[in-house]
């Protein structure tokens, strides 16, 4: 995917501490304009905080934030006319019915209430509208609160946790609709610790970790740099045949469970090895190169940071 | 600002309220103690007393009381004059002590309760002002209350006229105080417990401590509207004029500065770690 130059987020050396906690420090990245940037890290890591400094709902301490040309700190309520929000945790007025607390954001939000309901139908909710909220399942409330943050047509979303407590279909359900979102052009910064969740919608990772970007780019590049050995699955209808491989030149390491998988210092050695076992007797059934998914790829980041800092 | 917002906000407010069994039937209990059964059972036993030690203290207190008082009764009935000063100006009071409870009970979850239902946090990242979120909230604190107030004065008035009207030779209540306290001192004084009490709500770490802290709080004002409300009652001229203008002024005051001090943060929460 081309991911436009402009960015429509940008953090330079952001610094945000509640009292003696730092919850960001001298976090600096941009997010794209029109492409999906995934805030990557475990619990703590400060990805709420940088929603919240995004939209000006948290002022930072130091640093320079930018959003849509704008400053949240200056321009708060320009930025946040322009930005819709899903908080980690959707909340409603549960008394009210679902149209109630549309209707309510759609006329904060100077929307109206066709629009409102154009969100509600896009998100396949709008069936459960009558009903009060405080009855909804949690994969409903996700679909109500995926609503109200399009309800005016935001031109960034903030998608803190979307899928947190869903059950695995509705959790795929969610993940399908942000790519239709992103498919429409809209910029989007998804939150998320689960690194499957990530895997195929991001554009763009920032892996974070204690407030800080520990690295950012876009995927396929981050692997380039952090995954330098080429993973091969192999098989064979005699797999004795294969013990031999792991002699051959180039082979960093072999593991055995279940398939074969090799690390090989370089794909360019894949002919040759494939030939050298074919002469060895071995009878191949499967040569597949294997792509380096977001979980090696995060925990390889990790690893390196780890090291980098001991 | 805009009026729009502040309006949406008074509006989802109340609308809650409304549905709110929880909350709305224990107040109207409330209300309907103060404003109709003790007025009720205290005139009826009042005007069935009489030859009796207990008429002869009653009519005694009425005999302390200030000529003005006592002159303001339209029958000369010792036990008649009794009832009608317990209708009047005793149990007056109770037109300000019930809005205000019920006006603080909502306003100290207004803004503690947003944060602890997670509603602060769309609250915060959306394009309202934090003065047009503390604006909605005190007025959808400030009509619950006083919409009992005028529905319980109309309770109030049916009981007190039905009870004594024959001894007074017709209806003879509201007085031209009550018409002062209700219209002109009692929205000044709950706006200003309301304003107290927002602040609170935006400060404390949960509803239940912005509760108690803020019926701590209001008791003064409770005790001094009670004073302020009998004295307006008795003496409904400039004093009363005076009084309820001098409230408006701090009310105005309190809710601009309230205003002023709500923060973004307050509403996520994370203000008080700061």
């Amino acid at each position: 995917m081309n991911i436009p130059m402009e960015s429509a987020i940008r953090f330079g050396s952001v610094s945000k501490a509640f009292g003696s906690v730092r919850a960001v420090e001298s976090l600096t990245f941009a997010a794209p304009a029109g492409a999906v940037t995934v805030l990557l890290g475990p619990n703590g890591a400060g990805k709420t905080t940088t929603v919240r400094l995004t939209t000006g709902a948290l002022v930072a301490d130091r640093g320079d934030i930018e959003v849509l040309g704008l400053h949240p700190k200056l321009d708060g309520d320009e930025v946040r006319r322009r930005v819709g929000i899903v908080p980690p945790k959707p909340a409603f007025y549960d008394q009210l019915t679902g149209w109630e607390n549309l209707a309510f954001a759609s006329r904060i939000f100077g929307s109206t209430e066709q629009a409102a309901y154009e969100a509600a139908e896009r998100f396949a909710i709008d069936d459960a509208l009558l009903q009060e909220v405080g009855g909804y399942s949690t994969g409903m409330r996700t679909r109500l609160a995926l609503s109200r943050a399009v309800i005016h047509d935001p031109e960034v979303l903030l998608l803190d946790e979307p899928t947190a407590g869903l059950d695995p279909e509705s959790a795929r359900n969610v993940l399908a609709l942000i790519r239709e979102l992103a498919g429409r052009g809209r910029t989007i910064v998804l939150c998320t610790h689960l690194l499957h969740e990530a895997e195929g919608i991001a554009d763009q990772v920032v892996l974070m970790n204690k407030g800080h970007a520990q690295a950012a780019g876009e995927p396929a590049k981050l692997a380039g740099e952090y995954l330098s050995d080429p993973v091969v699955v192999l098989d064979a209808e005699n797999r004795a045949a294969l013990q031999s491989l792991e002699r051959h030149d180039g082979v960093v390491s072999v593991s055995w469970n279940g398939s074969v998988q090799v690390t090989l210092d370089t794909l360019d050695r894949l002919p040759d090895l494939v030939t050298y076992l074919v002469n060895e007797g071995a009878r191949i059934t499967r040569v597949e190169p294997v792509g380096a998914t977001l979980e090696e790829l995060y925990f390889e980041m990790q690893r390196t940071h780890r090291e980098a800092t001991t | 600002m805009s009026w729009d917002h502040v309006r949406a906000i008074a509006g989802a407010d109340l609308r809650r309220l409304f549905k709110s069994k929880d909350y709305w039937i224990p107040l109207s209990l409330l209300g309907a103690l103060f404003f109709v059964v003790i007025p009720f059972i205290t005139l009826s036993v009042v005007g069935t007393i009489a030859d009796t030690p207990f008429a002869d203290q009653v009519t005694s207190i009425v005999g302390n009381l200030p000529d003005s008082i006592a002159e303001s009764s339209p029958t000369d009935s010792p036990t008649a004059q009794a009832a009608y000063v317990i209708a009047v100006y005793m149990l007056a009071p109770i037109a300000i002590i019930v809005p205000l409870t019920i006006s603080v009970a909502v306003a100290s979850n207004a803004i503690v309760g947003e944060r602890e239902r997670g509603t602060g946090e769309f609250l915060a990242h959306s394009p309202l002002t934090t003065r047009e979120i503390y604006y909605g909230k005190l007025i959808a604190s400030l009509i619950p209350g006083y919409l009992a107030t005028i529905v319980g004065f109309s309770l109030y008035s049916l009981v007190v006229n039905a009870t004594l009207g024959s001894e007074m030779g017709g209806w003879f209540f509201p007085t031209t105080g009550w018409f002062f306290l209700i219209l002109w001192v009692i929205p000044p004084f709950i706006a200003v417990a309301i304003s107290i009490v927002l602040r609170m709500s935006a400060r404390m770490r949960s509803a239940a401590a912005a509760q108690q802290s803020s019926s701590l709080v209001t008791l003064p004002v409770i005790i001094l509207s009670y004073a302020v409300s009998a004295r307006v009652i008795s003496t409904p001229g400039s004093s009363a004029v005076l009084i309820g203008g001098i409230a408006w002024v701090i009310a105005i005051l309190l809710s601009i500065r309230g205003a002023g001090k709500l923060k973004r943060e307050r509403l996520l929460g994370v203000a008080s770690e700061t």
